[in-house]
């Protein structure tokens, strides 16, 4: 048996750091992820773990370092958040590109401007084209229990990608929750020893990472690159069947939350799922079968699960923590691309709510329900994407 | 079945191959050409230092020709070549004139 204990987000995620004990690890302090890597490197500065904390002078020197050391052959760590990731951004693509299978929590934070601390989606989102998988987490544990199983995935044979996990910044990474750990040999035990398929240090061997490739061959290491992404969902899926025999835990590609038989859905990432799901069960008291979606991976997409898990729902809202201006939000294009094959399609709207922390309150996910409901009786969306939570 | 092309290639583009850059020859990049002038050389080897192409060759420790299937043009050779007497061991002269 595991310890349960209650700690932070950023806690969590650091003690799964520790656990895997990489061995490399870039750092680049920024808030709300601060915290995990420092407590990461206190653990590094105490011999607890064997991993070299190369402390850098940019989020993109700390990329750079993590592709550097993945190439050499190590298992390789960072975190970041907001600015942070953007300032990563090219080097995103490089570190997908070249398969190197580095696991980086994210700690989803607004971007500037105006400058913000606090939590949104808005920087993941941005980085949703890099090559990355995404895995989106709720609470705490659910943050722990992803980055466990992203070296798994990040690292599989078949796969060798770079992973994010992503957890909302303030709400989990510095909220005190329940968490249950793992011991330490089975978090060991299931991450199994890494080996680099072409490791730079392989002396013997010398090779090349990173090579120039025009026009010639440009396009067929990109179509590679997009047959690898769908092999993901099965490996995901595997991964979590042996973390659940481990945990007993269970995670898939998405939760579905009283969505069998439900008339009203929404979707909705992280942490306010946990939010809506109370007052789903409060209309559920009211006789009105509402249900809920939320995706846990995110890139690759799994669009024919999703559709096969809202088909029978006759109105959908989507509920977007980012914005893409002058477009439907990010998440809402995925859900609303999935059901396009289906004969009859649900209703469907766009909320844009929650940006650079603003609370996520029961209310407003009442006021979705109702006009989820409203909508089913009209058979009429009135307005597509609409911001909720702003002040009169 | 045999494999498509893209199904063949190595994961991440990683070159397998150690020193395959040498089939790469990028000579025909340049616009501008180095021409070295032997009377004004005085084999200090600068420019076999600062070559990032390793276009200058060297045989028995004395500057040789340079080699043109990799020489780009760059021009460092001939900034640093401090020459003799004021004049330059190495000039830099427009390809094709």
């Amino acid at each position: 048996m595991g310890k349960i204990v209650a700690v932070t987000g950023n806690e969590a995620g650091a003690e799964a750091l520790r656990q895997v004990n990489p061995d490399v690890c870039g750092a680049y302090p920024i808030t709300p992820q601060t915290d995990m890597m420092q407590r990461f490197s206190s653990f590094a500065s105490n011999g607890k773990v064997d991993t070299e904390v190369i402390l850098v002078e940019s989020e993109h020197s700390s990329m750079s370092a993590c592709i550097g050391a993945a190439a050499a052959g190590g298992r390789v760590i960072t975190a970041t958040s907001s600015q942070g990731l953007a300032l990563m951004w090219e080097m995103l693509f490089i570190a997908a590109g070249d398969r190197l299978p580095i696991v980086m929590p994210v700690v989803n934070r607004a971007l500037s401007a105006p400058l913000n601390i606090h939590g949104d989606h808005s920087d993941a989102m941005g980085a949703r084209d890099s090559g990355w998988i995404q895995i989106w987490s709720e609470n705490a544990q659910e943050s722990y229990d992803n980055i466990i199983q992203a070296f798994r995935v990040a690292e599989h044979l078949d796969i060798r990608l770079p992973v994010m996990v992503c957890l909302d910044g303030f709400i989990i990474s510095h909220s005190i929750e329940r968490v249950e750990y793992l011991e330490d040999d089975k978090v060991k035990n299931f991450v199994g020893e890494y080996k680099q398929v072409n490791p730079l240090l392989d002396l013997e061997h010398p090779k090349s990472f990173g090579p120039l490739i025009l026009p010639d061959l440009y396009h067929e290491y990109k179509r590679a690159q997009h047959e690898v992404m769908s092999k993901v969902k099965n490996v995901v899926l595997d991964v979590a069947a042996d973390f659940e025999k481990m945990s007993g835990r269970k995670y898939g590609l998405f939760e579905s939350y009283r969505l069998d038989d439900a008339d009203i859905a929404m979707v909705i990432l992280n942490s306010a799922a946990g939010t809506a799901k109370d007052v789903v069960d409060d209309f559920r008291n009211k006789g009105i079968k509402a249900g809920l979606l939320k995706p846990r991976l995110f890139r690759p997409f799994p669009y024919e699960e999703v559709a096969n898990a809202l088909k029978n729902v006759k109105a959908i809202c989507v509920m977007d923590r980012a914005d893409s201006f002058g477009a439907y939000g990010p998440l809402f294009v995925e859900i609303w691309s999935s059901m396009l094959h289906l004969d009859k399609k649900p209703l469907m709207t766009n909320k844009i709510y929650g940006l650079g922390g603003r609370d996520f309150m029961p209310d407003q996910a009442e006021l979705v329900l109702n006009e989820l409901v409203e909508i089913i009786k009209t058979g009429k969306v009135k307005t597509v994407k609409e911001y909720i939570g702003v002040r009169e | 079945m045999s494999k498509k092309l893209w199904e063949k290639l190595p994961p991440g583009s990683v070159v397998l191959e150690a020193g395959s850059a040498v089939k790469f020859k990028t000579g025909s990049w340049r616009a501008f050409r180095p021409r070295w002038i032997e009377e004004n050389c005085i084999q200090c080897l600068f420019c076999w230092i600062y070559c990032p192409d390793m276009a200058v060759k060297v045989k028995d420790g004395k500057r040789g020709e340079f080699d043109y299937d990799y020489c780009k043009g760059c021009g460092i050779c001939a900034y640093e070549c401090p020459g003799k007497k004021g004049k330059k061991a190495i000039v830099m002269e427009e390809e094709g004139k």
